[in-house]
């Protein structure tokens, strides 16, 4: 008994839509508009409108001599995604989708966020275009990530904290789709990164890629041509995605870099393309971090933003393809690499950021100065200097 | 015809609709599971679906994901869900369905997954995130094991769509009643009421409908069972019941509560 294989969403082995019935036509709606509206240039305008004047793009490519000078090997630049409004890339995504529900007809969104950036983008892009918006994030992301849930309340968004599981993204994505399942008819569901059903990977990669189409730009006009290597992180990866897509068939060196937390042969890491295995979570087939048995292990990460067991399917098909170089970055080498941008450049950037911050690092040494690798500094590090804090204060007392 | 179509046509002969009972193995342990099944045979359940546990429940309420969890707590493994289903089988002669998420599956491989189910003693499987557009893999190994694969309906889900999950389904069709995850109180809804007109229309009796989600009383299974459905699915009422019952009287508050139900069913 042969039923259709969908045409679209698939890369490779991975992607696909793996769904409670309810949420179909809900997302064959989504499919459906997402496609009329990439296509038309009215949208396209308006949200470039939003991207200059709203949220700040294009985006710096900076060249960080001082930490060139200091690792002494090829150049590193960093693509300053941290200065956009809202201090992250998440803001790409939230604006073309909070656009797109607008034109859906769409009266409320609900988004899940791990370490709140995501449901802060979401917050500004609602209040910017008048939608109601309510965010699901996992209790302990909402203590480490205190002031993000302040800044949603102000912004005028519900946060809902959840309980279940293990209190962090992966079960706040849960309880949205929970919700979108309960209130499929008005609710437009505007997920962060590039995972879930076709077709959430394709348009969250879509919006994000305006961020490798400005770094090719760039670097012609700097260098008169592409960089020899990107770096990005790797949670979900959306901002990985979309500085690798309008790269993908060049032949830049290209590599994402994953949390290690504190060691991959520890279970306590978010290193889901390192060491995962096959499976469905979230309404794609990708890799994942479980057991033996299909249950979903718990992950760490000193970053909240890349506490996630999963990855976007097209990475996971990356991966298999050999055309990205999927690296890892412990918390102790993160925590290293935060300090040292902080110091030689005077940039702050998020914990997520610093892991590609940590392998340039480490890649940048091995190149000629006449190389260049471009870095993805995805958000900026405010949110995330109490945790630094604690870590060093512990850190420091563990070595007495 | 496998053993769920017989159920079904035997019940037709003594004008009967199904009880189709769910519980969650493992909760509140094993012992509980155990004697949870024993109260639903007695009280007259015509088919139990077994729940595994999924660290990940999206389509599941409140009720059914803390049972989920707790069981999990307990180590509920697969291996020890098989022997507690050999344990059953051995009791008693009723279809029996799985219940849990694709990735369970995924994981063993469908086609050993449900070779080690058929040799348990299974029926068939329902997999509330399995796409009918994914389901190829899933439909062969099934039809190599002689699995019937149940797949779900929703009261949005278009005429079209139906037809192609018609194609896929056997066993029974399953239409959730409400927009929302299992176990969720509602009174009634119109849109419910169509959805079982609509779906009986095009169903159009090649296949038994099951209506289930929110069925929580005998009064919320009259009313389904007087709109023509064949079959109601209560789940979390039976999970809430567990849940406030001390161990040793499981086996005879739910034997009530399904005669109760069961009730419902009969001279229709």
């Amino acid at each position: 008994m042969k039923v259709n294989q969908p045409k679209y969403g698939r890369f490779g082995d991975f992607g696909g839509r793996y769904i409670p019935e309810t949420l179909v036509p809900a997302i064959e709606e989504l499919e459906e508009n997402y496609l009329k509206f990439r296509q038309d240039k009215n949208f396209r305008k308006e949200l470039d409108y939003y991207l200059k004047y709203y949220a700040g793009r294009p985006t710096p490519l900076y060249f960080a001599k001082n930490l060139t000078k200091k690792i002494g090997g090829a150049k590193i630049y960093l693509k300053r995604e941290d200065l956009l409004h809202g201090g992250a890339h998440k803001i790409n995504n939230t604006l073309g989708q909070a656009l797109l529900a607008k034109k859906m007809k769409k009266k409320r969104i609900i988004a899940e966020t791990g370490a709140g950036q995501h449901g802060v983008a979401t917050s500004m892009a609602c209040s910017c275009l008048e939608i109601k918006s309510e965010i699901y994030m996992g209790y302990k992301d909402t203590i480490r990530q205190k002031l993000n849930v302040f800044r949603m309340n102000l912004l005028g968004s519900k946060v809902h904290t959840v309980k279940a599981g293990s209190q962090t993204l992966k079960d706040a994505i849960n309880e949205a789709i929970r919700d979108w399942i309960t209130n499929v008819d008005t609710t437009y569901y505007l997920l962060g990164s590039a995972v879930g059903p076709h077709p959430y990977p394709v348009m969250v990669r879509d919006f994000q890629s305006v961020i490798g189409e400005e770094i090719k730009k760039q670097m012609k006009e700097i260098n008169k041509k592409s960089p020899d290597a990107v770096i990005a992180c790797v949670g979900g990866g959306s901002n990985a995605i979309g500085t690798f897509y309008p790269l993908l068939d060049s032949d830049v060196e290209i590599i994402g870099v994953e949390a290690a937390g504190k060691g991959l042969k520890t279970q306590q890491h978010s290193a889901t393309l390192n060491v995962g295995t096959k499976g469905v979570l979230h309404g794609m087939m990708t890799y994942l971090l479980q057991d033996k048995e299909g249950q979903i292990r718990q992950t760490h990460s000193i970053a909240a933003g890349l506490d996630y067991p999963g990855v976007g399917p097209e990475h996971a098909h990356l991966k298999d393809t050999g055309r990205v170089k999927y690296h890892s970055a412990t918390d102790r080498e993160v925590i290293d690499a935060f300090l040292l941008l902080t110091r030689t450049e005077g940039i702050i950037p998020a914990l997520e950021s610093a892991h590609a911050i940590a392998d340039v690092i480490k890649v940048a040494k091995t190149k000629s100065k006449s190389e260049s690798i471009v870095v993805t500094l995805s958000g900026r590090g405010d949110k995330d200097v109490e945790v630094v804090e604690e870590y060093l204060r512990k850190n420091v007392k563990n070595s007495k | 015809m496998s053993k769920i179509q017989n159920k079904f046509s035997e019940l037709k002969s003594k004008k009967e609709k199904a009880l189709i009972a769910y519980i969650m193995v493992g909760f509140p342990n094993e012992t509980g599971t155990m004697s949870a099944i024993r109260g639903l045979i007695k009280g007259g359940a015509d088919i139990i679906e077994l729940g595994f546990p999924f660290s990940d429940p999206i389509a599941d309420g409140p009720v059914i994901q803390n049972a989920s969890t707790i069981s999990l707590s307990k180590g509920t493994k697969l291996q020890q869900f098989f022997k507690i289903i050999k344990k059953i089988r051995k009791e008693t002669n009723i279809p029996l369905i799985i219940m849990t998420y694709t990735n369970i599956l995924y994981r063993q491989g469908y086609n050993e997954f449900m070779k080690n189910a058929k040799k348990a003693g299974i029926d068939g499987l329902i997999l509330p995130d399995m796409s009918v557009e994914e389901s190829n893999n899933y439909l062969d190994a099934a039809k190599r094991n002689k699995m019937d694969t149940i797949f779900l309906i929703s009261p949005n889900t278009s005429k079209e769509r139906i037809k192609k999950i018609l194609k896929a389904t056997s066993g029974f069709l399953y239409l959730v009643s409400i927009f929302g995850t299992t176990g969720m109180r509602t009174k009634i809804q119109q849109y419910t009421i169509d959805a079982i007109k609509k779906t009986k229309k095009i169903v159009n009796k090649k296949i038994p409908i099951g209506i289930g989600f929110g069925v929580y009383t005998p009064e919320d299974a009259k009313k389904f069972l007087s709109f023509g459905v064949d079959a109601i699915i209560v789940g979390s009422a039976f999970l809430r019941l567990i849940e406030h019952t001390p161990s040793n009287k499981i086996e005879s508050k739910i034997t009530s509560f399904t005669k109760k139900m069961k009730n419902t069913t009969r001279n229709r």
